[in-house]
């Protein structure tokens, strides 16, 4: 009769003792993301214009109603779509390549692994200079050398193909991080189900099709999911390599809010675009959720 | 018609052999047993004869055709594996079909052959369900079927009860030698339990350490062992193996002194006065008689309702393990005379190897 009363009595009593000990950090965290999102709603209906202390009070939807009938806007949501599906695009296949290659048995393989993973501890700044400087350069780059040898002359990357420049060079920070999520994976996959599939006549892609892919398929998901989430603010590459430009060419969404903010210190128009870019990023994650939901039943 | 012929194969990591050149051939539609202890190679065996694993040396024919360099999908045999290695995305049906699928037959004659190996095996109501949602004895059915669906010239089966609990073992146990009898197909099982191989086996093949043992019936390899490896190995209770000294011979019998110093006689065999001997006693060869040469006191007894298991101590380094009627009023601590029920015993050489003569049946 007291069965079901003790677990509740329990749990509370337990509650009980461990609530002065959470709540500190619990309230911590909760200000520290609840403060800047308040702070972001509430700017974004103001007029707050840094040059001119004098304009203020309060501003309705002007802030976003200026906003979407800029055409930069679309122009940077259409950027931000371009880079992120095409770095994603990239990541998955080169990450999916290079994770059935590590994943076989050969001569020096830990130290390729390390290589493969490098990439992932330049910082962001520090990688964006180096394939602007180094590589892409038109007149001093490696590739330029390279394709001017070849016969093809140089290829001004950042003033022909900004956004292309700009994808290469995010994939190759993100390669290693889908790389390694899905080595990991392919380790898992049961030995005796590729065996069973080689006895079955399973060859190369058909291996791909039936086995490698449907045991790739949730990790695939997450990866989706987790770079999507740091691929929206990527900031530091664009403002190194192209600053946005040439015309709009790659301001994304994130590099539009910082124009906005820190160019023309418009705080309110700024703020607009960053509660549109919550919006936006939590639609893209409503549908990866979806998805992975979805693959998580197999 | 499949037969399957091994010639002096090899196997070996770098330096390590494990496989250590081994001769075997294996008749049509025999059930043959690879037994053994964990690491003895009989797996490695069967993954070679699979083509999963390479050959190093030797040679592998079936039905007379040489095998070492053919893909597995080719050598046509069918295998089971020990974790069912189901596709856990494909639907049953799916999982049983794959390799008609791959191999381009026609979808009607795929679900007719995938309906066929279903009804032998009783899955037709899972068709449609993943391995997810099976039991392990399904999901064992489901990984028997996929290797029916492709009529194999031999199926080979690695260890493939050893996920089920003790009941189910039993049942699919003999669901398999109905398959076997049902399909008249090859088979080649490889096990670690005795007691399948014993029932399932037309032929037992008995590993250690990368090498047959010996091979033979069942009930060959219970009476007449041929070295104390499988005198040890085959049989549950263990056989009784107990060090002796011969201290007379005659026309008649042999008479041994065992250790602990009891001395018994059996049938005659080749040995000289002085020679050092292993005998082996099978455990039901053994019996309480007031006037048994053997005297020993009760360690402990087990009683399992259909029998009971006594462990007496002889005073040789290990105690007598007996098997006796479950009725025997034997208790523990209790001093006991045991006498041999006839002279079903082997004896082995100090190499290890059974002395030639042993007789295949218990008996007066």
């Amino acid at each position: 009769m007291s069965g079901p009363q003790t677990p509740m009595a329990h749990r509370g009593t337990k509650l009980m003792r461990t609530w002065p000990l959470l709540t500190p950090v619990v309230f911590l965290l909760l200000v520290w993301s609840i403060v800047p999102l308040l702070m972001t709603l509430w700017f974004s209906f103001q007029r707050y214009n840094l040059v001119d202390p004098t304009i203020t009070g309060f501003a309705g939807f002007d802030n976003y109603k200026f906003l979407l009938e800029d055409p930069a806007m679309l122009a940077a949501i259409f950027n931000e779509v371009v880079l992120v599906g095409s770095v994603l695009a990239i990541t998955i296949v080169f990450g999916v390549a290079f994770a059935i290659l590590f994943d076989q048995e050969f001569w020096g393989r830990s130290i390729a692994r390390l290589f493969v993973i490098a990439p992932f501890f330049v910082m962001p700044t520090v990688s964006a200079l180096i394939w602007k400087n180094l590589l892409m350069n038109p007149v001093s780059g490696v590739f330029a050398w390279i394709t001017t040898k070849l016969g093809f002359g140089a290829i001004d990357w950042f003033t022909n193909y900004p956004m292309a420049g700009i994808v290469i060079i995010v994939a190759w920070q993100w390669i290693p991080f889908a790389t390694l999520i899905l080595l990991t994976a392919m380790q898992s996959l049961d030995r005796e189900q590729m065996e069973a599939a080689r006895m079955d006549a399973a060859r190369g892609p058909q291996l791909l099709r039936f086995v490698i892919m449907p045991h790739l398929a949730r990790p695939i998901s997450i990866l989706l999911m987790i770079e999507t989430i740091f691929l929206l603010a990527i900031f530091a590459e664009i403002f190194i390599t192209t600053s946005g430009g040439p015309g709009d060419a790659t301001t994304t969404l994130t590099y539009l809010i910082y124009l906005r903010a820190l160019v023309n210190f418009d705080v309110g128009g700024a703020s607009a675009g960053g509660v549109l870019a919550i919006i936006l990023a939590n639609i893209m994650a409503f549908f990866l959720v979806r998805t992975i939901a979805r693959n998580v039943n197999i | 018609m499949s037969t399957l012929e091994i010639k002096q194969l090899r196997k070996s990591y770098g330096s390590a052999e494990i496989i250590k050149g081994i001769d075997l051939k294996i008749e049509d539609r025999e059930f043959v047993v690879f037994v053994g202890p964990s690491g003895c190679g009989k797996s490695t065996l069967l993954r070679m004869i699979a083509g999963l694993e390479e050959i190093s040396g030797g040679e592998l024919l079936i039905d007379g055709v040489r095998m070492n360099e053919i893909t597995p999908d080719r050598r046509g045999l069918a295998m089971v594996f020990q974790s069912y290695a189901l596709y856990p995305h494909m639907t049953v049906a799916g999982n049983m079909a794959f390799a008609l699928r791959l191999a381009g037959v026609p979808k009607a004659e795929r679900e007719q052959r995938v309906r066929v190996a279903a009804k032998t095996l009783q899955l037709e109501a899972l068709l449609d369900r993943k391995p997810a949602n099976l039991s392990g004895g399904q999901r064992q059915r489901v990984a028997i079927g996929r290797a029916i669906v492709r009529q194999p010239k031999a199926f080979l089966f690695d260890e493939p009860l050893s996920n089920l609990d003790a009941a189910l073992r039993v049942q699919t146990r003999l669901e398999i030698a109905k398959l076997h009898r049902d399909l008249q197909a090859t088979m080649i099982y490889v096990t670690h339990d005795q007691i399948e191989a014993m029932t399932l086996a037309d032929r037992i093949v008995v590993f250690n350490a990368g090498r047959i043992e010996q091979v033979g019936t069942p009930l060959e390899l219970y009476h007449n062992p041929a070295n104390l490896f499988v005198a040890g190995f085959i049989g549950s209770p263990k056989m009784n193996l107990i060090g002796a000294v011969v201290r007379a011979r005659t026309a008649q019998a042999l008479e041994l002194v065992l250790d602990g110093g009891s001395v018994v006689s059996v049938q005659p065999g080749d040995a000289a006065p002085g020679a050092k001997l292993t005998v082996g006693l099978r455990p039901e060869h053994i019996v309480v008689d007031p006037q048994g040469p053997i005297s020993g006191h009760v360690e402990a007894v087990e009683r399992l309702g259909n029998e009971s298991i006594a462990y007496v101590s002889i005073g040789a380094s290990l105690p007598l393990t007996v098997k006796l009627p479950p009725q025997s009023p034997v208790a523990l601590g209790e001093n006991l005379r045991l006498a041999l029920n006839g002279h079903a015993v082997s004896l082995f050489g100090e190499d290890g190897h059974a002395l030639g003569w042993t007789r295949p049946q218990a008996g007066g």
